[in-house]
């Protein structure tokens, strides 16, 4: 309610009250926590351990598993971490944009007809890269949309509006999800139109339009020739570590260097006085919209490909896994997502392997809240509202 | 402001009054009660089971036609109401609904039989309801073996889902403690050694996984693992992983194509567990072309499934005829329980028959009960008195070129 009234904008009060990081209440539970778990579950880490160290072929399997599905998960962690910077919302909405991104992907490729059995390698190449773009330039405008229509209205509300605000967008981005999904529509669609191509969309969706579908097989899904065989690593693995790590490495130069990505830091830093140095304050953040659309887009074809299904639930759980991996690099800091997303992906495989995998979402949303009760500003994030 | 006082009390005379009308009619309802029959069925009618109720609820309104909704001569209508129990945004079964639709149709007078529900948590929710309500109960696809059965689900079942201590639930199709029984034996003759075992954690995938590996063991088949998935994961890489490591033979999973089944498949594709080396046997919860959708043709090839009873096409006798009226009716083919919507409404409407002389849900209900040497499209065959079907026919499925074809009948 204050930041309504007071003339400053809401930004520029920390979110992390300054005090010294270890007070005696902390102390305390931090004490407490470690008598708990060591109490507990030495044993268990020991046969841990025990089968780590016995398998490392197996452990090295996790690992490689674990990073690949980190990349991505850091690039999706990257648009909550961007738009947090910037307006101090947490975009509920992204995930579902991810969601939307590997929907239009399958769209996509359902119109260009590509077929992993009868399309030459070289065609599905450049259409994959032609259709990347295409999901890229579709997601940053609607995400640009989304800011212009649900939270630009909102900016000088109390926080929680403009959460409220996003966690509706979400449910309305899942419900277009459906609606992408549902192959009668697409068919009635192609009658109309009389479209071959729509027509395989249709095909491509189904009948039921909340069922999972299926995305063909386009990646080469053979050993690297420098990869021993005794650790499986496919050229699709490759890919998909490649141009998340591309993804990752020309956002941070984009931030670092231009000076579009300047006056980002400067809105994030201070929005007042940026714009008292002459930075159009609204241009610039939806520029970040744009990119953080753009790249979610990208990471839900990159997704969508890896693990060959499009489901309009998809978005919820990768969001929630990639937020968790925004707070526990650091929210705000772009290099602290790209580790976070890292470390999420690693503790996920490595879950898999020696707890249960129905325990892996209890390991992840533990960390969540061991890192808000301890280190709330993430791994890299500094005290106070240093950002971007 | 007068104007205003005067038009609303005029408006709340003429609310007064249609309330009054209201309730005169609806006891006049009540009375005329005896002759009108509601038979409602409550399905996931949204998500990806929709493929398998549309066909279920094809065969109850062919049956309902064939009866030209009367039943005693003509002395009483029946009328059908096609509940969902499902919401788009889970796209699945949802406990709220259930129960919502439970309780709808055990406050509607008119309500005497209650065909469902399609997946066995469903039931957990519904049947305590209609039980209070004295309304039978006959669901065409539940498998779960607690809902009846003494001492083969967890403790206290099924004592906890009849708060009034007499049954009311009735099912067509055998329970799981046979389905799982019978996949743990095919698996055996197909030559398998060491299997790994998934479940979705849900009643019906658990419950058939926990039956399927002590039959496996009894056979001496090897168990590598056991684990359950969470079935919203994005995907099974290193679960996947994790059991090739253990160089299993087969992968069974207890569980349904919405618990992301397909996306099982996929990953243990990815993971170098090709058909010819490794293969996938499911229950009837993946016996259907949703299935086949998800996981991608090509994943799916040599997946095998079993089924409490035999697929449409292979019935016999009575349940071949209906096979080709199906067929004709509605030019298409029926899902695997289709014929199980029409032996439920077959039932009801023998025992409606017999309860001519006075329709009540108590008389309904004790003649379901006493059905005895039904001759139905599923063949001959008896309610015992827990309400399970004597018929224990099972069957095993094969994915070939895209699509689930029979293999042989199980024991």
């Amino acid at each position: 309610m204050a930041a309504s009234q007071t003339p400053t904008s809401p930004q520029s009060a920390p979110l992390v009250p300054r005090e010294p990081f270890l007070t005696k209440r902390r102390a305390f539970s931090i004490v407490g926590l470690i008598i708990f778990l060591g109490f507990f579950a030495i044993p268990i880490y020991q046969t841990i351990l025990l089968e780590m160290i016995g398998d490392t072929g197996q452990l090295m399997q996790q690992i490689v598993i674990g990073l690949t599905k980190g990349t991505y998960i850091a690039v999706i962690a990257l648009g909550y971490t961007l738009v947090y910077g910037i307006l101090e919302l947490i975009n509920f909405a992204h995930g579902d944009l991810f969601m939307i991104g590997a929907f239009l992907s399958l769209i996509f490729i359902s119109l260009f007809g590509l077929d992993p059995k009868t399309s030459s390698g070289l065609t599905i190449f450049f259409s994959l890269i032609a259709i990347l773009g295409l999901v890229m330039l579709c997601t940053a405008f609607l995400n640009a949309g989304i800011e212009r229509f649900a939270y630009r209205p909102l900016r000088n509300a109390p926080r929680l509006a403009p959460l409220i605000s996003a966690i509706g967008m979400s449910f309305v981005l899942q419900n277009v999800g459906i609606f992408l999904g549902d192959g009668l529509i697409w068919d009635k669609i192609a009658a109309g139109l009389g479209s071959d191509a729509i027509g395989r969309v249709a095909d491509a969706m189904g009948s039921q339009s909340v069922a999972p579908k299926n995305i063909p097989d386009l990646l080469p899904n053979g050993q690297v020739f420098f990869v021993p065989a005794s650790l499986r690593y496919t050229y699709k693995d490759l890919l998909v570590a490649v141009v998340s790590l591309g993804l990752l490495a020309g956002l941070y130069s984009f931030v670092r260097f231009t000076k579009l990505g300047k006056a980002i830091r400067a809105t994030a830093q201070d929005r007042d006085a940026a714009r008292l140095m002459g930075i159009n304050a609204d241009r610039t953040i939806s520029v970040t919209f744009l990119i953080g659309g753009a790249l979610g887009g990208a990471a839900g074809m990159i997704v969508g490909l890896y693990n060959g299904t499009a489901l309009f639930t998809m978005g919820f759980t990768a969001g929630l896994l990639s937020f968790t991996a925004a707070v526990l690099g650091g929210i705000g800091n772009i290099l602290g997502s790209a580790l976070g997303g890292l470390l999420i992906g690693l503790v996920l495989s490595l879950s898999d392997q020696y707890i249960g995998t129905r325990w892996s979402n209890a390991v992840i949303f533990a960390i969540l809240v061991l890192i808000l009760l301890f280190r709330p500003t993430g791994l890299l994030g500094q005290e106070g509202g240093q950002k971007a | 402001m007068k104007r205003f006082l005067s038009f609303s009390l005029v408006l709340t005379m003429i609310m007064v009054i249609l309330a009054a009308c209201g309730t005169q009619t609806e006891s006049g309802g009540t009375t005329a009660a005896s002759t009108t029959v509601t038979i409602v069925s409550s399905l996931p009618r949204t998500g990806s089971s929709k493929g398998q109720t549309d066909t279920i609820v094809n065969a109850i309104k062919m049956r309902l036609e064939e009866a030209n909704y009367s039943a005693c001569e003509g002395k009483a209508t029946i009328k059908y109401e096609d509940l969902d129990d499902a919401t788009a945004a889970k796209g699945a079964w949802d406990e709220a609904k259930e129960a919502e639709n439970a309780n709808a149709a055990a406050s509607n007078k008119d309500v005497m039989v209650y065909i469902g529900t399609f997946n066995s948590g469903a039931a957990k929710i519904s049947i305590p309801i209609l039980n209070n309500a004295g309304i039978v109960m006959i669901s065409p696809a539940n498998t779960y073996p607690g809902l009846t059965k003494d001492g083969k689900g967890d403790a206290g079942e099924p004592g906890v889902y009849y708060p009034k201590g007499t049954r009311n639930y009735t099912r067509v199709v055998p329970a799981d403690d046979l389905q799982g029984a019978a996949a743990g034996n095919w698996a055996k003759e197909l030559g398998v050694t060491n299997v790994y075992i998934l479940d979705d954690t849900e009643l019906y995938g658990k419950g058939i996984a926990d039956v399927f590996a002590s039959t496996a063991e009894k056979n001496g088949i090897k168990i590598a693992g056991r684990d359950s998935i969470d079935a919203k994961a994005s995907d099974y890489k290193a679960l996947m992983s994790k059991i090739a490591a253990t160089n299993p033979d087969m992968i069974y999973f207890g569980g349904i194509t919405q618990s992301n089944a397909g996306q099982l498949v996929k990953d243990m594709r990815a993971a170098g567990m090709t058909a010819d080396k490794v293969k996938f046997m499911g229950p009837d919860g993946i016996f259907e072309q949703a299935f086949i959708d998800a996981a991608g043709a090509d994943n799916a090839e040599g997946v095998y499934a079993t089924f409490g009873g035999v697929p449409p096409a292979k019935l016999e006798g009575k349940g071949a005829e209906w096979y080709n009226a199906y067929k004709t009716k509605f030019s298409a083919e029926p899902e695997a329980y289709a014929v199980y919507g029409y032996e439920s409404t077959n039932v009801a409407l023998a025992a409606i028959n017999k309860s001519c002389d006075s329709l009540t849900r108590e008389t309904i209900l004790k003649n379901v009960f006493a059905t005895k040497d039904f001759d139905g499209v599923l063949g001959k065959w008896s309610f015992d008195a827990s309400g399970d079907t004597t018929l224990t026919q099972m069957s095993g499925q094969q994915i070939k070129n895209g699509v689930f074809e029979f293999v042989q009948i199980l024991k």
